[in-house]
């Protein structure tokens, strides 16, 4: 064998500033104000007039090099070679000079076919995960559906025409990746996992065991093999145990779905950052293009842009309407799984007079 | 570094995927097929991707893989069709840390491609959720060489398991006037300070810091992150009437009640009969709205600094977490004040791994032990802007006066109990 030489360890995070387009470097914290010039394209403004212009771009996330490469081109071309990403996985192509604004544009949307928008009261990129492309547990698609998506909702990416921002994200399994958001699509199980007791011996059975919110795995001697059982009872079907263990299938292409919850957000403005509710269950997981999910979320984001105040962010929106309201509006039935049964479920409660009659 | 990199190529058989070419946002499905003409493995990726769509099943099993030195920071996958698919028998990703704020020269980002389609199958998602930029589809060979050319190149592996994981940050002061610290600076300089933490898993769970200017909160922190840093700011907020006139002079008063008045959580604001504005500031609480609407009229107070908040994060396994202050106030803006925050952390992640269960994180640590506890743990004090209102529950096990716990003495006693005048002793001190 060869001997290989190892490459400096424990370097950290690189050099920010190398990375900084010079205005931005410059007028590092002495940025005095923004406007909004058109949706997709914002202008900082400096305390000494230094103005740097930001046009923000749709992309898919998932990236041939050759694609970051022609992003790479547009940037050298009108962007002195800086750019950056946004939380939402937005490209923005940073140019100092207002006449670039319209070649740029006319660029990233004609040749790198990427949608400029995703400011002010729009509906942003969506936050997703890996899925079917690259992780070990997704019940359903990431990069794919998210697509489908976003060409049901593109006009309102590229428009600002909500009544506040709208943040979405897509989730492949029920409990780890993405985040909360205005609008959210999670996949759901709908029995208890099946245990391949063959298999079983390969990993610490404490670990699954501890592992389970319900306590409702048990070790338990199989076949004269150690193994575990679940208490069918208790499980809630949320898939914990398949994370830790392999041998703990929950996902089932037959019985999962798609759920919808509504009204999180992180932001402090107005009201502190809040968890989002369920919306609508049951919906099919449906490849390529999941249009049950698309039609869903258009209903959610129409009621709002119909009913949203200035300002109001959807879960705003319908605590200011009414839960009772917002089903009435989307048409979404009220169903038992609505009402919470987790250890917050009493204050989830109305425990008042205060009733819409 | 030599790298072997020759896949075979197959015909793409992709009906299904190719339904997402239509439509006008930007297709991974075109952008990928094309490519796979340069890296046959992207050509069996889509072919496997098409069989999920297919079957509505996947075919990776996870597994361990680590660069030498780390423990962390390489996402290994086997396919389960690796018969059918030769080399996705091992397509792994590599996470590396981001440029703090993902602020890129073009020389950069396209080093990042170069050295992924060099070693590997040429695939980036800019970036993960957790704040990476992930490189996607090395074998086991290539994970090594790739890691080894990025971090010859000055990159650096991203984290994974229980351990510190990447940070992330907004963009902060490099282009945002609400910025009320330098995120970049605080998240390169906590990835550098705890970078052993990061690629070696030693905590019981993982630990996740992400980094908002304001609590706009732009890097999704409060959510997403086991200690998020939001920056905030002490006294006043700035106020320049002059411009508040102008900017009810161009949108009518109307307009500010119902969208400044009547949007302020604390109803602090009011608006004066000269089209000036008056803020309670005792009452403000920091939310950002008036800010966010006449942001040229207002910005925040020049005082500045930030509150750390723990225990937010995603569903397992207690449910759905949100981060809730720790520490109220404090500036961060000098290395001393860096180093307070370092020593801080420490002090937190000492009683978490000292305490905490195997997969437990912070936030449900907290909400085992107890707020209280955890704030006795970590040295302290209970302060009223970290509850929205005290308890209304009778059931309080007061430590004070009661019989001494089994292994314990009974130290404490209570001043409102305690009749006795404070002792000399104390007050000689
Ligand atoms: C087999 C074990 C796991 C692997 C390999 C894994 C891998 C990943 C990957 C690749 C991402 C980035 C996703 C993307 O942006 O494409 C991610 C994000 C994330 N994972 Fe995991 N994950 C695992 C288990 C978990 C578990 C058990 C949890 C929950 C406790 C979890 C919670 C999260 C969260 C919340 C994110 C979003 C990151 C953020 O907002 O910072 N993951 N994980
Ligand atoms: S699916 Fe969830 S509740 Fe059911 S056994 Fe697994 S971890 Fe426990
Ligand atoms: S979190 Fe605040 S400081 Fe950071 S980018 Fe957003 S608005 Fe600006
Ligand atoms: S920042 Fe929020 S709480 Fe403070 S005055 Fe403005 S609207 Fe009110």
């Amino acid at each position: 064998m060869s001997e290989t030489k190892l490459a400096p360890r424990d370097q950290g995070a690189p050099d920010y500033k190398v990375n900084l387009h010079p205005v931005m470097l410059k007028n590092y914290g002495k940025w005095d104000y923004h406007e909004r010039v058109r949706p997709g394209v914002l202008v900082h403004v400096a305390e000494n007039g230094d103005k740097i212009w930001t046009i923000r771009a749709g992309s898919p996330r998932t990236l041939s090099a050759d694609k970051v490469r022609e992003i790479c081109a547009v940037a050298d071309k009108y962007c002195k070679g800086f750019l950056r990403f946004t939380t939402r996985a937005n490209v923005e192509f940073l140019v100092d000079n207002e006449a670039a604004i319209q070649p740029l544009i006319a660029e990233v949307e004609g040749k790198l076919k990427f949608p400029v928008g995703g400011t002010g009261p729009s509906v942003s990129n969506v936050a997703h995960t890996q899925g079917w492309m690259h992780c070990n547990l997704p019940g359903s698609d990431a990069a794919g559906s998210v697509k489908a998506l976003l060409d049901e909702l593109i006009d309102d990416f590229k428009n600002e025409r909500l009544p506040n921002r709208v943040h979405i994200s897509s989730s492949c399994c029920q409990i780890n990746c993405s985040s909360h958001a205005d609008i959210s699509v999670i996949v759901q199980h709908h029995h208890p996992p099946r245990i391949n007791h063959g298999n079983m011996q390969i990993c610490e059975l404490p670990k699954v065991v501890a592992i389970c919110p319900a306590a409702a795995i048990r070790p338990a001697v199989v076949n004269g093999h150690e193994s575990v059982e679940v208490v069918k009872e208790k499980c809630m079907y949320c898939g914990a145990c398949h994370g830790q263990c392999p041998s703990m299938e929950i996902r089932d292409a037959e019985t999962d779905t798609l759920s919808i919850w509504v009204g999180g957000k992180t932001s402090n403005a107005r009201t502190p950052p809040t968890l989002m509710k369920l919306a609508v269950w049951g919906l099919p997981n449906n490849p390529p293009r999941w249009p049950e999910v698309g039609q869903a979320v258009r209903t959610i984001l129409e009621a709002y842009k119909k009913g949203g105040k200035p300002y109001e962010r959807v879960g705003e929106w319908i605590e200011r309407i009414g839960w009772q309201r917002f089903f009435e509006v989307t048409g979404f039935p009220f169903t038992r799984y609505h009402i919470d049964d987790s250890p917050e479920a009493l204050s989830t409660f109305n425990r008042s007079t205060m009733v819409r009659i | 570094m030599s790298v072997k990199n020759d896949a075979k190529v197959m015909e793409l058989n992709t009906p299904l995927l190719d339904q997402l070419e239509s439509g006008g946002w930007p297709s991974f499905v075109t952008d990928l097929k094309a490519y796979s003409k340069k890296r046959p493995q992207v050509g069996q990726l889509l072919n496997q991707l098409n069989e999920s769509y297919e079957n509505r099943w996947n075919y990776w099993i996870g597994t361990v893989l680590n660069v030498p030195g780390y423990g962390g920071g390489v996402i290994a996958r086997l396919s389960q069709k690796a018969d059918k698919y030769p080399d996705l028998a091992q397509f792994h990703t590599v996470r590396v840390i981001e440029p703090p704020g993902w602020v890129y020269s073009t020389k950069n980002l396209r080093q990042l491609a170069d050295i992924s389609e060099k070693h590997g199958a040429g695939i980036l998602q800019l970036h993960g959720m957790s704040g990476d930029v992930l490189l996607l589809g090395f074998n086991n060979d290539q994970s090594m060489s790739v890691a080894e050319e990025l971090m010859e190149n000055g990159w650096d592996i991203g984290g994974s398991g229980g351990a510190l994981r990447t940070l992330q940050c907004c963009v902060g002061q490099a282009r945002c006037e609400m910025a009320c610290y330098d995120t970049m600076r605080v998240t390169k300089h906590l990835t550098d300070t705890f970078i052993h933490y990061l690629h070696r898993p030693e905590f019981v769970y993982k630990f996740k810091f992400k980094l908002s200017g304001c609590p706009n909160d732009c890097a999704n922190a409060m959510m997403r992150s086991d200690m998020p840093i939001m920056g905030t700011w002490r006294g006043e907020m700035q106020i320049d009437q002059a411009k508040v006139r102008e900017f009810i002079k161009a949108k009518g008063r109307a307009y500010v009640i119902d969208n400044v008045l009547t949007r302020c959580p604390t109803k602090c604001i009011s608006l004066k009969d000269d089209d000036t504005i008056a803020v309670e500031h005792q009452d403000c609480v920091r939310c950002m709205h008036c800010i966010n609407v006449m942001h040229k009229a207002l910005k925040p107070g020049k005082d500045k600094g930030v509150t750390i908040c723990m225990g937010g994060k995603r569903t397992l396994k207690i449910g759905d977490t949100i981060s809730t202050v720790i520490v109220p106030f404090m500036k961060l803006e000098t290395d001393e004040d860096l180093d307070r925050l370092t020593e801080f952390v420490e002090k937190v992640w000492e009683f978490w791994n000292d305490n905490g269960m195997d997969h437990e994180r912070i936030g449900e640590f907290i909400a085992r032990v107890g707020l209280a506890t955890f704030l006795d743990g970590i040295g302290i004090e209970p302060d009223a802007r970290m509850v929205v209102r005290p308890r209304s529950s009778p059931y309080i096990k007061f430590e004070e006066l009661a019989p001494g716990r089994i292994g314990g003495e009974q130290t404490k006693m209570p001043p409102v109990w305690n009749k006795e005048p404070e002792t000399t002793e104390a007050a000689a001190r």
